[in-house]
């Protein structure tokens, strides 16, 4: 595994998935709203709106969800959205998850695609369903009493994706704040690998660590910023996918910045 | 406060910002900030709470349009400000706005103004009326003399002046300093300071103390003497690159309305008397954006680099004096659709050019040294004065309200008709936010600091100067302003039943006397704050 981290792929780009579609070798999830995926999508993409994810992310509901998607365990998969890629990397982390080791993000969103004219259609493809595996992952997954214990140790770093002033409101003991925006640039929902490097060499986000990153609720933020470590090649890396909305429920410990009467400078 | 987090002054020299300069600024915001940003008053853009190890990746961002944050801070030469109406202004002789981009680039990496003393700050302006330069190290005011039949270009330049924790007024050098010695006098006047300037008491070592404690006829003589040696020893290829290529004014090529309709929104008429000055060109006006004591979100910059694009036949934002950004060269006919624009951009509001529009240095929220949270003050002055329609006020327009949150001066309450500064108050062992009024203070051609009046609580400040307002109203002759009213109270020429400061102290004393902890709790919070009041000051450097 470890070897194999400076050549793995983690975004796709405009041009290879085109081949792949007229190749007919991949399978495109597009994870909009069902209405905005009905006026029109990627050609073959499939829909999985998030929120029908979320409403139940189970081992054994998601294993149902990528059969019906017509998904083996040799498919190649490509997830986007129009999020800024957060919403595709919680779908692409869950399939992860589940064992599925083909997944990349659309290096853009589709917003972008449109924009540079690419074709788009509104027909719902007929999906043979498949028999996946589940050969699940729980390395890459975080859940609240292991990070209660491994943010104690020294080699853990905890990372907070939420915005800066929601961090400086609340956080997780120990968090430091890489907002989520700062990982994009441009056209890109992220950054090159040496922009990306930089940015986390500078923070003290280094290789030799065991990364775990949290948000809000839901696991996207911080899912886009679970790639983006990828991508810089730091492959120990966790995603808290309940985030700080359980922390919080399961009243564990927060910190917040004191003597800052922040939001004031926060233009109303 | 903290140590954690770092804030980054992002320079504009001349005021002068581009759209794309803009939406680079709005982005790293939401990157490395808290997805807003602060307009200074002093024609810089800071974004705070940002972390220290990311200030290089801003710095990259901001190289990639042309910005920088290089001697924004620290012992050098600061931001060269200009008026935001050079160039337009109808009273000015001629524009500045060149010599000041000039200078800018000229101190820039100079080795002469790598160490000095202390920072050191330049204000070119257009006028005496819209001033700012008495009250600065070196000031200017652009001049046109005839000499033997042909006209020259110079300056009126004034030395010493500044606000702080104890402010003098600038004193003008000679009568009139022609062009090509305006270099040579910048550079005798940085040398002196940077030979002499005291670089041992950091609370006293700007240049105006230098002044103050030579005097100023010594310290004129040294520089009269020093800029001969100037003139005589600088290299022919060291001068001021003053580019005199007339900026492209062309009215954008527009969108066609979408709406097709013609109705101006509701607020217009309002609007366009409190923030729009017509400038010498004929057609043409200059529109000043009100901002909450200087603060814009990510997204309304994003919007106003698409409002400056599609408005202003310049091209460009120009920062104004006070927390705020102009756009120019607007199109008489485009300003309702501007007014729209800006509607839903969130920045149509009203008052820009009036008192409504108070200063307030980021106070508690941002600064070490700050006493009280004046930033959000300016911000509860602002709404309230706005509710009661007090920028409509022809009387108030010319007046002024700035804020600062402790004695050194960023929110230059020295130059405010009504200032207040930071401070403690105290009942038995319970302490509350107070700040220290001042009136008749002026930045202009009468430039004079404010007379202290008395300490206000900070939950009393805005029935005191509803009150002040109130007795101005009574008293007033028939032509009087606020600020020539008051003008004349401090100068003991007013003739009213108002005689001098102390009539006013009377009126307003008995709203001041401080309640006990139990029948008003809240009068014990500062603004913006849920715990009880208490001082505490850091180290630090000030920012408005």
């Amino acid at each position: 595994m470890c070897c194999l981290t400076d050549t793995v792929k983690i975004t796709t780009d405009v041009d290879s998935l085109r081949s792949e579609i007229r190749d007919k070798s991949v399978r495109v999830i597009d994870v909009r709203r069902e209405d905005d995926y009905k006026q029109d999508h990627i050609p073959t993409a499939v829909n999985l709106p998030l929120a029908n994810l979320l409403s139940d992310d189970s081992p054994d509901r998601v294993l149902k969800l990528v059969n019906s998607m017509g998904i083996d365990d040799e498919t190649p998969v490509v997830v986007y959205d129009d999020t800024f890629g957060a919403l595709a990397s919680r779908v692409a982390w869950t399939l992860e998850y589940l064992g599925h080791s083909d997944v990349t993000l659309l290096e853009s969103t589709y917003s972008h695609w449109k924009s540079l004219g690419l074709e788009n259609d509104s027909v719902t493809p007929d999906i043979q369903s498949t028999e996946h595996s589940m050969k699940l992952k729980p390395d890459i997954l975080a859940t609240s009493d292991y990070l209660e214990t491994a943010k104690t140790r020294d080699d853990v770093i905890l990372i907070d994706n939420r915005e800066r002033l929601n961090f400086l409101e609340q956080h997780i003991p120990g968090a430091i704040s890489l907002p989520y925006r700062t990982l994009a640039s441009n056209d890109k929902i992220l950054r090159s690998k040496d922009d990306m490097k930089r940015l986390l060499d500078n923070r003290g986000v280094t290789g030799d660590s065991e990364i775990i990153t949290y948000c809000g609720s839901v696991g996207t933020l911080s899912g886009l910023a679970y790639y983006a470590l990828k991508s810089a090649g730091l492959s120990n890396t966790k995603l808290y996918v309940r985030s700080f909305k359980e922390w919080k429920n399961l009243q564990k410990p927060t910190e917040k910045q004191e003597d800052a009467n922040y939001w004031d400078l926060s233009a109303e | 406060m903290t140590s954690d987090y770092a804030m980054v002054r992002i320079k504009l020299p001349a005021g002068e910002v581009y759209p794309d300069q803009i939406e680079k600024i709005s982005q790293l915001s939401e990157q490395y900030s808290i997805g807003s940003a602060h307009f200074s008053t002093r024609e810089n853009i800071q974004l705070h709470w940002v972390i220290l190890e990311d200030v290089s990746e801003i710095f990259r961002g901001l190289a990639e349009v042309g910005l920088t944050s290089r001697e924004a801070c620290g012992n050098s030469v600061r931001n060269v400000m200009c008026s935001p109406l050079s160039g337009v202004c109808p009273d000015e002789e001629f524009d500045a706005t060149p010599y000041a981009l000039a200078t800018a680039r000229f101190f820039l990496r100079n080795p002469m103004a790598q160490n000095l003393p202390r920072k050191f700050k330049f204000n070119f302006t257009c006028c005496e009326k819209h001033g700012m330069v008495r009250m600065v190290d070196v000031g200017l005011i652009p001049q046109i003399r005839e000499v033997d039949g042909t006209t020259q270009k110079g300056f009126k330049i004034f030395l010493g002046g500044g606000l702080g924790n104890k402010s003098f007024v600038g004193h003008q050098l000679e009568e009139f300093t022609p062009e090509e010695d305006l270099l040579y006098t910048s550079i005798a006047v940085v040398r002196i300071f940077d030979r002499m300037g005291d670089r041992k008491n950091l609370a006293r070592n700007r240049m105006r103390y230098l002044v103050n404690d030579m005097g100023w006829d010594k310290f004129q003589n040294l520089v009269l003497k020093e800029r001969a040696v100037v003139r005589a020893t600088q290299s022919v290829v060291t001068q001021l690159e003053v580019d005199h290529t007339p900026d492209v004014v062309k009215r954008p090529i527009r969108i066609s309305d979408e709406n097709g309709g013609e109705t101006t929104p509701d607020g217009y008429a309002r609007w366009l008397k409190t923030n729009t000055v017509k400038q010498t060109q004929e057609g043409y006006v200059s529109v000043f954006l009100t901002l909450e004591a200087g603060d814009i979100t990510a997204s309304q910059l994003y919007g106003l680099a698409e409002i400056i694009r599609n408005f202003s036949s310049e091209g460009k934002g120009r920062c104004g004096f006070t927390q705020n950004i102009a756009l120019r060269y607007v199109d008489e006919d485009d300003l309702p659709l501007l007014y729209s624009k800006l509607l839903e951009t969130g920045l149509a509001k009203s008052g820009a050019l009036t008192m409504t529009a108070p200063i307030g240095c980021s106070g508690t929220t941002s600064c070490n040294l700050a006493l009280t949270n004046s930033h959000r003050l300016a911000k509860e002055i602002q709404r309230k004065f706005l509710e009661l329609k007090l920028d409509e006020d022809d009387d108030l327009s010319d007046s002024s309200i700035k804020i600062s949150g402790c004695p050194n001066s960023c929110g230059q309450h020295g130059v405010a008709t009504i200032g207040f500064f930071g401070g403690g108050g105290r009942v038995g062992k319970d302490m509350y936010a107070n700040y220290q009024m001042s009136v008749g203070g002026r930045s202009d051609g009468d430039t004079m600091l404010g007379q202290t009046l008395l300490r206000v609580p900070a939950k009393r400040v805005i029935p005191v100067i509803l009150k002040i307002i109130e007795i101005f109203k009574t008293n007033k002759k028939p032509d009087d302003t606020l600020k020539s009213w008051i003008h004349r109270v401090v100068n003991g020429n007013e003739d009213s039943a108002i005689k001098s400061i102390t009539d006013i102290k009377k009126i307003l004393e008995p709203l001041i006397v401080p309640p006990t902890i139990d029948e008003d709790p809240d009068f014990y919070l500062d603004y913006g704050s849920d715990s009880n009041y208490h001082t505490k000051t850091g180290k630090g450097e000030c920012a408005a």
